[in-house]
């Protein structure tokens, strides 16, 4: 299968590499997926006194498709408020890298790993975490 | 040296330059059909045909007439298994194979069983190879055939077939191989081994697609199989169709030099696939799959834990190998091969199979030591499961949300 040429840019110079301090109450981490299906990701933001996201990283175990969602993730995240985050749609990274249909779990996967970690942002501060829809992987 | 660089002779073999020119002609003016008895053109055309054929039986030690010219290893299991599966009938209706084999043969068995076949699929130990008291545990008095793989295309291994041929033999049964990755890379005598049925192919040993070969036993036991194709009954009447002169005469080439260069070639790869194979197992938390004692010369199929096969694949974008991992297969499973063996899920969709061939260099293997352990390096900086190995996190204690 031939990757696409943002597939392939993301690939090779992914952005916002690394991990933010876990324990941190302004830091909230989504780790998604499982070893046992061929991807994991984690991504964290970082969050300030105004519900705007300044920072965000992740690290992805998982095939060309998947460390390109995560990398593109982050890149959008960064500047968003908290709310504005929740309105990232897997399908808008379907578009943004061309993913062909067998890639599709990838970006679900990458928008599960942005609520989860805003979720885990929000009961660290003593908010109720957001119900979210089943995802349909 | 070129990029990228060629390392997956286990799913095909670049044709050699001496089998192209072999059978150039049999393309243009000597295109006669084999088959037209009362001509010079069909004349050639036989004359061709009957050469290689000897060429054929030459390398695995049977006679010219025991060679059935098929379309490849595909078609040989499928009419090896089927044919037999027919022809004896009223023998008995019961098939053993084993969880490893090729989907050719394995495919072929399931559509068997919805003919009133009954098969027992053998399942692999640890390092590949099925346990013969278990073979043995499994015959029946209704055992018609045993088919086990001669060496296996994902991790090499090879089965302990004399062993196997005994075990069946004593029952009565036939005893078949698909010894596709293994002919022409390691000695194969059907008279030593004891083998009834052999299904090979060209195009793994340097010869073109399209065109392999079974072996039919005649004599102790002579063994039959039911033609799957009618028509003008080529091949003794097993195998229809108009031959594919070229390819023959390709196939026929590609065997004489396996033949005439395979002890030196068997020693000069392994020596390669050693080196390869040392200096990647020095990357910590990477294992070799399969048997290393017992397998061929020319493969190391290798898991790089807590990295994804083909994201690594990505990553080694100057290699061309394979995976096991479930990404490169519209199925989204990883191999089932290697699963076979006991290997975990992620263990398996961390595997890379390097293949080497006639054609590869030393200095492609040194490019590709450095060049895998630079991407294995590099995915496992973006592996959040390396940094949790790192830290001392037990991963099988993780509640993953499996997807």
């Amino acid at each position: 299968m031939a990757y696409s040429e943002k597939v392939m840019e993301h690939y090779t110079n992914p952005r916002n590499v690394g991990t933010l301090n876990k324990d941190s109450k302004s830091v909230g981490t989504g780790l998604v997926g499982a070893p046992e299906c061929g991807d994991v990701m984690r991504l964290q933001i970082e969050v300030d006194e105004n519900n705007v996201i300044t920072d965000a990283k992740f690290k992805t175990f998982g095939c060309g498709s998947a460390i390109a969602s995560s990398s593109l993730a982050t890149e959008w995240l960064k500047g968003k408020t908290v709310d504005q985050a929740m309105e990232i749609d897997n399908m808008d990274i379907v578009e943004e890298l061309a993913l062909p249909p067998v890639k599709i779990h990838c970006s679900v996967l990458a928008e599960d790993a942005i609520k989860s970690a805003i979720n885990d942002f929000r009961v660290k501060n003593g908010l109720a975490p957001i119900e979210l829809a089943k995802s349909h992987h | 040296m070129e990029l990228p660089i060629y390392l997956d002779n286990n799913a095909t073999t670049p044709l050699d330059p001496r089998v192209l020119e072999a059978m150039l002609p049999y393309f243009t003016n000597k295109f006669g059909n084999a088959a037209s008895r009362n001509h010079a053109f069909g004349w050639v055309a036989e004359e061709a045909v009957d050469y290689a054929r000897e060429q054929v039986a030459k390398l695995i030690g049977c006679t010219e007439k025991e060679i059935i010219f098929t379309s490849g290893a595909t078609e040989g299991d499928n009419l090896g298994i089927k044919g037999v599966f027919e022809m004896y009938a009223d023998k008995g209706n019961h098939i053993i194979t084993a969880t490893t084999e090729h989907k050719a043969v394995l495919d072929t068995c399931k559509h068997l069983e919805k003919l009133g076949a009954k098969v027992t699929y053998l399942k692999v130990k640890e390092d590949g190879l099925i346990d013969l008291q278990e073979l043995e545990a499994a015959m029946t008095e209704q055992t018609i055939l045993v088919t086990i793989m001669y060496g296996n295309n994902e991790i090499g291994v090879i089965q302990p077939i004399k062993e196997i041929a005994a075990i069946a033999h004593k029952y009565g049964a036939l005893f078949m191989s698909d010894a596709t990755q293994a002919v022409g890379k390691i000695p194969v005598d059907v008279i030593a081994d004891g083998i009834d049925l052999l299904a090979f192919t060209a195009h793994k040993m340097y010869g073109p697609k399209g065109v392999g070969a079974l072996y039919v036993r005649r004599k102790n036991p002579r063994v039959k199989v039911t033609a799957q194709m009618d028509g003008g009954g080529h091949e003794r009447g097993m195998r229809s169709g108009t031959l594919n002169v070229p390819g023959i005469v390709g196939l026929g080439k590609a065997c004489e030099l396996c033949r005439l260069e395979m002890d030196s070639e068997a020693q000069r790869l392994s020596g390669l696939r050693d080196k390869l194979e040392s200096a990647l197992t020095v990357l910590e938390e990477s294992y070799v799959n399969g048997n290393v004692e017992h397998r061929l010369p020319h493969v190391a199929n290798i898991s790089f834990k807590y990295v994804e096969g083909e994201g690594l694949m990505m990553a080694m974008k100057d290699l061309a190998v394979s995976s096991g991992s479930a990404c490169t297969s519209a199925s989204l499973e990883p191999s089932y091969v290697l699963k076979s063996l006991g290997l975990s899920d992620d263990l398996a969709h961390s595997s890379i199979r390097f293949g080497l061939g006639r054609f590869t260099t030393e200095e492609e293997v040194d490019y590709a030591i450095e060049h895998t352990k630079k991407a294995v390096n590099h995915l496992r900086d973006l592996s959040p499961l390396w940094e949790m190995f790192k830290e001392g996190i037990d991963l099988s204690k993780i509640e993953w949300a499996e997807h």
